[in-house]
């Protein structure tokens, strides 16, 4: 009972969704005819379609094997190049015609290692030697490296005395870079070396490394500040560089003209919130251009303008604030675009945004942490606007009340009045004040 | 920093910009900083339908132009227009040297008809581009169409010269096609250059306003009125909900959490 009644206030089917998929799917399987070779379970994994592209060659499958072959499977010695000692191993072997498999062991090309130079005592004596690090400790790096193939992490772990993995890294190569050196006929064969060519560098390693747990651990707020910054410094750079582009060549030398002024930097208040410091910046980095144009229409400065203020917002912010325009019976471009009127257009769409972003957080506020909603705001005037939010769960204005859940009374459960292990709050009313 | 933007607080003496400048011709080339000089402009067309006279390809008489919002005459700062026709027109770049500046044509088909605006060397030394699209038939069909009533189609706009060259200022501030900000505290503009007042280029004898047009009596009045009047009311009441968004906000901070 339980089941049907959660699923009827989810929205839920109440009839188990297998059911329909099974009817569904019947009249399909009979329209395909599943392919040769693959039995019908492993066709209907790939959802009872065909491959676009011919993955499997049928032919290949469920190939009855040809006649004159005898195949056996025999439990056989085997023999691979990878292991150096005695250790006899046996496994399946597959014999064709009594002849068992020649070759080696066909994983054994896959033991690969790293080519870990030795050093003579003379060798070292005479290039290697080095006042931070003994002998012995050389050794016994070099020791750990052919064994765990140049894994310094593991090194770095199994490694006796304290060293950071960079100060062994940084032994491990310039040992071999010195003995590379030494032991080549002439330094042109070495040239193209990779150790050569591209030493290592502790220090870049360390630095590298240091940059990627920066960038790792930059908290969200911080990269969302770096993504404004860069973004208002390209359209900066971008609105300089056409407004440059733009400009005459052909002005006489006192006019001189030079980079935006930067101006509009000082004036960005210093305390303000960053995506408002944004757009001021903008506004200011826009009006500088138009006057770098030294000749434009007022609609094209008002379009400029509007672009400014609604680049730090997005698509749909800026589709809102057209429709509340819209609904407040205000032209979306003003017919008479004097300058009185395109800055009160511009400062009312201002407002708008202003006005949007105060209904979103009261709406947040509301949906976050409070526990009532106030009945006696009736205060707010019935206004176009309105219409916009309808949508919203939170109604403000509107005296809308919250649709409650159908109280149900089952088992051992208490009327109207919260259980003090009811979790949810109380809808405060009129008879509570 | 543009050197040249310079605040002229005074009617310095000429000396003082000499030394500056380094010669008369330079001075008249300095920008004034914080002045804006706007021209009120209507870019339209008017046309007729040719009635009884109207053949497959020829239907409508029509005029486009680039005319003052007040008609005043716009060859104080336009020095010539150009209009660019569809090329299915014979010579479609179209150039208009003298105010008023319009042009009259015949055809059949509406087209966007892009405008190039050249200014006085003095204004500024880079041209304006506009459009205007063309309309010969009335947007609502009302019946077959008058040979005396036009379709007038007409969009008011302004060009701004932010900045302006000090000559040019001298020269044109006192002219009815031109409107000029606030000039700053104390600012004397230095007369116009010799030469000027007999040029008559600046100072045409020949009629160039729109005034007394054949088709003035269809141009539209544009008031920014009634557009002003509409955006401060929904400004003040946009500021109002917004207070009241505000009031609320802090009610609801200010409520104590209830479980």
């Amino acid at each position: 009972m339980g089941g049907t009644d959660a699923k009827d206030i989810l929205g839920l089917p109440k009839t188990p969704l297998s059911l329909t998929q099974e009817k569904k799917s019947r009249p399909q399987k009979e329209s395909h005819r599943k392919p040769d070779g693959i039995s019908r379970e492993v066709y209907a994994l790939t959802g009872g379609v065909a491959p676009l592209m011919p993955s499997i060659d049928v032919t290949h499958l469920k190939r009855p094997p040809p006649p004159d072959e005898k195949v056996a499977w025999q439990w056989l010695p085997v023999k691979s190049s990878a292991r150096k000692d005695d250790l006899q191993l046996y496994h399946w072997v597959r014999v064709v015609n009594d002849v068992p498999p020649t070759g080696d062991y066909s994983f054994a090309k896959y033991n690969k290692s790293v080519d870990v130079l030795k050093y003579t005592d003379d060798e070292y004596e005479n290039h290697l030697t080095d006042p931070v690090w003994t002998k012995e400790e050389t050794d016994q790096l070099f020791e750990l490296c052919e064994r765990f193939d140049l894994r310094f992490t593991v090194i770095a772990d199994r490694f006796p005395l304290s060293r950071t993995l960079e100060e062994l890294k940084d032994r491990y190569y310039s040992v071999t870079r010195a003995l590379l050196r030494a032991r080549a006929q002439s330094p042109a064969e070495l040239a193209n070396h990779p150790l050569i060519k591209e030493p290592y560098d502790m220090t870049r390693d360390r630095e590298r490394k240091r940059a990627l747990s920066m960038v790792l651990s930059q908290s969200r707020h911080q990269e969302k500040k770096d993504a404004e910054i860069l973004a208002e410094a390209k359209r900066i750079t971008e609105m300089r560089l056409a407004a440059r582009r733009a400009a005459e060549p052909d002005v006489p030398a006192n006019e001189n003209i030079g980079s935006v002024s930067p101006s509009s930097n000082s004036q960005l208040p210093a305390t303000a919130v960053a995506p408002s410091t944004l757009t001021m910046a903008d506004y200011a980095s826009t009006l500088a251009s138009l006057r770098m144009l030294h000749v434009y229409l007022r609609t094209y400065g008002l379009e400029q303008m509007v672009q400014a203020a609604s680049s730090a917002v997005g698509l749909r912010t800026i589709k809102r604030v057209e429709q509340t325009l819209q609904d407040l019976g205000v032209n979306l471009k003003p017919k008479v675009p004097t300058k009185t009127v395109c800055d009160e257009h511009l400062e009312l769409r201002k407002e708008i945004l202003t006005l949007l972003n105060l209904q979103k957080q009261l709406q947040y506020k509301e949906s976050e942490g409070s526990s009532h909603r106030e009945g006696t705001y009736g205060a707010m005037p019935d206004t176009p606007k309105d219409r916009v939010f309808a949508s919203e769960p939170f109604g403000f204005g509107a005296e809308r009340p919250i649709k409650k859940e159908p109280k149900r009374k089952g088992p051992g459960r208490q009327s109207d009045t919260p259980s003090p292990a009811h979790k949810r709050p109380r809808k405060l009313k009129a008879s509570d004040l | 920093m543009e050197d040249s933007h310079v605040e002229i607080l005074s009617a310095s003496t000429p000396k003082l910009r000499i030394g500056i400048d380094g010669g008369d011709d330079k001075n008249w080339r300095r920008r004034v900083n914080g002045v804006e000089v706007s021209v009120p402009i209507v870019c339209g067309s008017i046309a007729f339908f040719r009635g009884k006279k109207a053949k497959e390809y020829r239907t409508h008489n029509w005029s486009v132009y680039v005319r003052g919002a007040t008609n005043e005459d716009l060859g104080v700062v336009i020095r010539k227009v150009i209009f660019h026709l569809h090329p299915s027109f014979k010579n479609p770049t179209r150039v208009v040297e003298s105010p008023p500046f319009t042009l009259s044509e015949c055809g059949w088909g509406e087209f966007k008809i892009d405008i190039t605006v050249f200014f006085h060397a003095d204004a500024c030394e880079r041209k304006l581009e506009l459009s205007h699209l063309l309309k010969l038939n009335p947007e609502i069909y009302s019946g077959p169409q008058s040979p005396n009533v036009p379709v007038v189609t007409e969009s008011y706009n302004e060009i701004v010269f932010p900045d302006p060259f000090e000559c040019f200022l001298a020269r044109a501030h006192n002219h009815p096609a031109v409107h000029v900000s606030k000039l700053p505290e104390g600012f004397n503009l230095p007369p116009p250059p010799p030469g000027v007042a007999a040029d008559e280029s600046y100072y045409k004898m020949k009629k160039g306003d729109t005034k007394d047009h054949p088709l003035s009596h269809w141009f539209l009045k544009f008031s920014e009125a009634d557009e002003l009047f509409k955006l401060t009311a929904t400004r003040h009441k946009v500021q109002a909900d917004i207070a009241e968004l505000k009031r609320r906000l802090v009610v609801v901070d200010a409520q104590p959490e209830q479980f």
